[in-house]
């Protein structure tokens, strides 16, 4: 973006905006055909192909988990060679974690900030678009070495010295490398592209303490991804360096520490793992007022409470290591911590059913995994509370029960959670309803084949049962509960396809929806379903958290004006940007037009990586060329963009 | 009172499950297990009587009956619930501080390694087996063995982890928590058995292909019985009786002695595990096989069947070899 200061914007009623529309249509919209969908900045055209492309990758990490599980549905099997599950396991985790857990969560914050803040896009649109860009290329090429039979086959935390170039010589784990280092790159981008949204792009009234629980918990797994990315990047360059050019960062008999690796990585994954539920808790916190027909209880207890989480999180990163040796004193400082943690996910539970108890609830689909999100973040919540006790995790670490507690956690709370919120947003996104008559068998065959599926791991942990074994024996006496958990994770999958066929037919012929089929209070129910490629004919002024529910709530005499007035900003791409605490406008911002130049950058930036990774100095040089190029003419001073003095 | 009960009979389930397993955490015939079983028992308690309170919460905020809806499905005012929020993290915070309180209690109990112990075991962990060294004050009488670490029942005994290679972790469930064996480093846990008997442990951490075939066995012993057992291991084993004995060896130290060491021979291989007293362990290649004829003559005519991956090539040897060193090795008693 940049700032055009010389001119006040005008101010105009909805009849005189009406005149404009069809010029801002003309200013705005992507034009048809795949150069236009290659170059768009579009952020609802990228939001929605980072659902897809997560979804995707959800498909790809299930089938993953299919075939594991019908190689551990008995004991003894062969289905698998020992290196063919330990690919399929890492692949699994680092599918659902990296490539569907954070992107598809990007995808819902892309498409709906803009709308929920009042403004025409994000902060910084080529940007967004590299973004998308860069996960999809790490995405790929992680699973281009699956193809080649040579996919990470470490675990999706890779410990060293496994991960070493002496113990696992292929190019698996440089894969790895490749694909976080991109990934790492995607995401913090993205996350400042969030941040500088959040502080400059909100509508004119929205204060920090009318924004939807959504963009608090975007907001926060940003903020902390800008700290936690950095020590996963530096764990897999360092790593590299070990494999390729023959240095000991994490290698003992060179005076390196196997541990180091651990701190390094667990430093950024358990921020992560809350960056993958916070946003998702946030879908919740905003969904269940518009199916309770009342805003949330306790908004502002909630918000600090998704901070605080997030600001906890950095500091027990420790309970990952707890059979590691560390010393005493300070595992008890990190199980403490561990559990400390707690409290702000209990404010958020008691939130959720207070807000329902108080409220008139409609049984959607949307409001069904609503609901069953609760149960199932509490059921996930204890399984790591007992885990944060040190000497029971010395017990449970490294077995099914904690398999059976992320499950909860990363199942429960982020696919549930957006699972309801495609039921809700489908109709915002493409202008029809999903069908609810199968969209309540998904959400009940998804509910009890995740519990058939799920909770067993629990007890066949407690029988001893570890992580990432291809196979165990017939007298250990886990052959029953593994053959339950088979069966319930198939319903489970079951449940998956029903919604993603609801997804397809109701995409071709759903029953059409208007601007607000729910009736929600938040300015993305303000603008047409799906919304006009301008977003606001008119930059809205807000007045309240629920712009739209103002008459009702009662809470005051000031209204917001949504649809009625505000500002036409339509002298080429702009929006409005305002001051950070009370959102008073500030200057007009100028966005950019569609550019080639995301695309070009990524591709680039992973030939380049790519070759240095795997030493093929060519792809090197030129990526690195042709990145230099990209990046100039990305960043070349443009006249539209008032970056030119006049 | 309905809620401590359901939640009793629901903690009673997994317990029950758990319990009579050989692996199974409730198995517990150690201290550190006792300790640790009762910990899990409170907080397990307490996690199943939460999970079932906000069940019942929640179904009741959706299913209570509301006065009848006037509005016509329009949203209403913001009123009250904050109360919800207040109450439920109150409570939540007494019960966590009176577990967090345990748990620092718990660690206290089995953290600490003890000063007294009565003998002290190194292991050694590979890919994919034990490799378990007793030492004595008199290095005549150090030796060594392989998956299977014998103890004295009632008395507490450290045990010293080093790797020869990844991460590993050294877990008998029925006896005291895991620790992970990292290399460069030379981490300390402490077991005590109360009662003789065998517990099986296993590796608790992703360690390569056979992670999953890494088993191995402590055997408490009465005092008696594991000073009996010591004195015997320092023995060499038996020399062959019969032609096919020696012909065994013969072939034995041809073809295996790169890899092992088998005292009684000349073998002196340090690569693979010690096969000296081969015959006293209950499994074979680290829980993978039984000990018996058959598996062991499958076993050495080819590993990579057995557990592909593992350590030891297939040696080509011929069937009449084959059968000369399983005789030879039956002997070593």
């Amino acid at each position: 973006m940049a700032v055009e200061t010389f001119r006040t914007p005008m101010l105009v009623t909805a009849e005189e905006a009406e005149r404009h529309a069809p010029g801002l249509e003309r200013i705005w919209e992507t034009p048809p055909g795949l150069w236009g969908w290659l170059t768009s900045v579009d952020h609802k055209s990228i939001g929605k192909r980072y659902l897809v492309t997560s979804i995707i990758f959800l498909i790809l990490g299930g089938l993953e988990a299919a075939v594991m599980r019908l190689q551990l549905a008995q004991p003894g099997m062969h289905l698998l060679s020992p290196e063919a599950y330990a690919q399929l396991f890492t692949m699994h985790g680092v599918t659902m974690i990296f490539l569907y857990a954070f992107p598809v969560l990007s995808g819902f914050s892309n498409y709906l900030w803009p709308l929920l803040l009042g403004s025409r896009d994000m902060a910084f649109p080529r940007l967004n678009a590299f973004s998308y860009w860069m996960f999809l290329l790490a995405g790929i090429a992680m699973y281009v070495s699956f193809l080649t039979g040579r996919a990470p086959d470490n675990g999706w935390f890779n410990y060293v010295p496994y991960a070493s170039r002496g113990f696992d010589p292929g190019v698996n784990i440089d894969a790895y490398a490749l694909g976080m280092i991109l990934l790492g790159v995607s995401t913090t981008v993205g996350a400042i592209n969030f941040i500088v949204t959040l502080i400059r792009l909100r509508a004119p009234g929205m204060s920090l303490n009318r924004i939807p629980i959504i963009i608090w918990g975007t907001l926060t797994a940003s903020l902390a991804n800008l700290f936690a990315v950095p020590a996963v990047t530096l764990a897999f360059v360092l790593l590299w360096f070990d494999r390729s050019w023959g240095t000991h960062f994490f290698d003992s008999t060179g005076g390196g520490q196997p541990l180091l690796w651990q701190h390094l990585f667990w430093m950024f994954g358990h921020p992560w793992v809350y960056a993958i539920v916070l946003p998702a808790m946030g879908i919740v916190s905003d969904g269940l007022p518009v199916f309770c027909r009342r805003p949330l209880v306790g908004y502002s207890l909630v918000a600090l409470a998704t901070v605080s989480t997030m600001v906890l999180g950095f500091g027990v990163w420790v309970h990952h290591m707890f059979a590691t040796g560390l010393p005493v004193t300070s595992l008890s400082f990190f199980s403490s911590a561990s559990m400390v943690i707690v409290l702000p996910s209990a404010v958020a539970v008691f939130a959720w059913i207070a807000t329902i108890w108080t409220g008139r609830p409609r049984f959607t689909t949307a409001f069904l995994f609503f609901a069953g999100f609760v149960l199932l973040f509490v059921i996930g919540g204890v399984s790591g509370f007992m885990t944060a006790a040190v000497p029971a995790d010395w017990q449970l670490t490294h077995t099914y029960f904690v398999v059976a507690h992320l499950h909860y956690v990363i199942i429960g709370i982020n696919v549930f959670a957006v699972v309801g919120g495609v039921y809700m947003w489908f109709p915002k996104m493409t202008g029809r309803f999903m069908n609810e008559t199968l969209g309540k068998w998904s959400f009940w065959v998804m509910f009890i084949g995740f519990n058939i599926g799920f909770f067993p791991m629990h007890i066949v942990g407690l029988q001893g049962m570890p992580r990432r074994i291809y196979t165990y024996p017939a007298d250990v006496g886990w052959g029953t509960m593994n053959l339950i958990i088979t069966h319930g994770a198939y319903i489970f999958a079951v449940g998956v396809l029903l919604f993603l066929v609801n997804m397809v037919v109701s995409r071709i012929g759903g029953k059409r929806a208007g601007a607000n089929p729910w009736g929600g209070g938040t300015l993305e129910w303000s603008v047409s379903s799906p919304p006009p490629p301008y977003n606001f004919k008119l930059i809205p002024i807000v007045a309240r958290r629920h712009p739209l529910w103002e008459e009702e709530l009662g809470e005051g005499q000031d209204r917001s004006s949504t649809n009625t007035r505000g500002f036409l900003l339509n002298h080429g791409r702009e929006t409005l940007g305002t001051t950070m605490l009370d959102a008073e406008p500030d200057v007009i911002l100028k966005m950019p037009e569609d550019s080639v130049m995301p695309l070009l950058l990524s591709l680039a930036l992973t030939a380049f990586t790519t070759g240095l990774l795997l030493k093929l100095w060519l792809l090197f040089g030129i990526g690195g060329g042709v990145a230099l190029l990209a990046g100039i003419a990305w960043l070349w001073p443009q006249r539209s963009l008032s970056q030119i003095e006049r | 009172m309905r809620v401590v009960l359901l939640s009793t009979l629901l903690l009673g389930i997994p317990a029950l499950a758990a319990a009579g397993t050989p692996l199974g955490i409730f198995s517990d015939s150690g201290h550190d297990a006792q300790e640790i079983s009762r910990l899990i028992a409170l907080f397990g308690g307490v996690s199943i009587a939460v999970v079932v309170l906000i069940a019942l919460l929640l179904a009741s905020s959706i299913w209570h009956r509301r006065p009848a809806d006037t509005s016509g499905g329009r949203p209403q005012r913001d009123e009250g619930g904050l109360p919800w929020i207040y109450w439920g993290v109150g409570i939540s915070a007494v019960v966590l501080l009176i577990c967090m309180l345990f748990n620092l209690g718990t660690i206290a109990a089995v953290a600490r390694t003890p000063d007294d112990a009565a003998i002290t075991v190194q292991v050694t962990a590979h890919q994919w087996w034990w490799e378990v060294e007793y030492q004595d004050p008199d290095s005549h009488k150090d030796f060594l063995s392989a998956n299977e670490i014998h103890i004295p029942a009632g008395e507490k005994v450290r045990i010293l982890l080093s790797s020869a290679d990844v991460i590993h972790s050294f877990w008998v469930p029925s006896l005291a928590g895991k620790m992970d064996v990292i290399p460069g480093q030379t981490n300390v846990t402490w077991v005590q058995a109360d009662q003789p008997g065998t517990y099986r442990g296993e590796c608790a951490v992703f360690c390569g292909a056979e992670h999953a075939r890494m088993e191995f066995r402590v055997v408490a012993q009465t005092p008696k019985d594991f000073e009996a057992w010591k004195v015997h291991q320092l023995e060499d084993a038996p020399q062959p009786q019969d032609a096919t004995t020696l012909r065994g060896r013969l072939a034995f130290e041809s073809r295996c002695a790169a890899c092992h060491t088998l005292r009684g021979s000349s073998a002196a291989g340090m690569a693979g595990p010690d096969l000296t007293h081969l015959m006293d362990r209950s499994t074979l290649a680290a829980g993978t096989l039984p000990n018996d004829m058959g598996h062991l003559a499958d076993w050495i005519r080819n590993p990579q069947k057995q557990k592909p991956g593992t350590g030891m090539p297939k040696v080509p040897v011929s069937e009449a070899d084959l059968a000369a060193i399983v005789a030879y090795l039956r002997t070593t008693h």
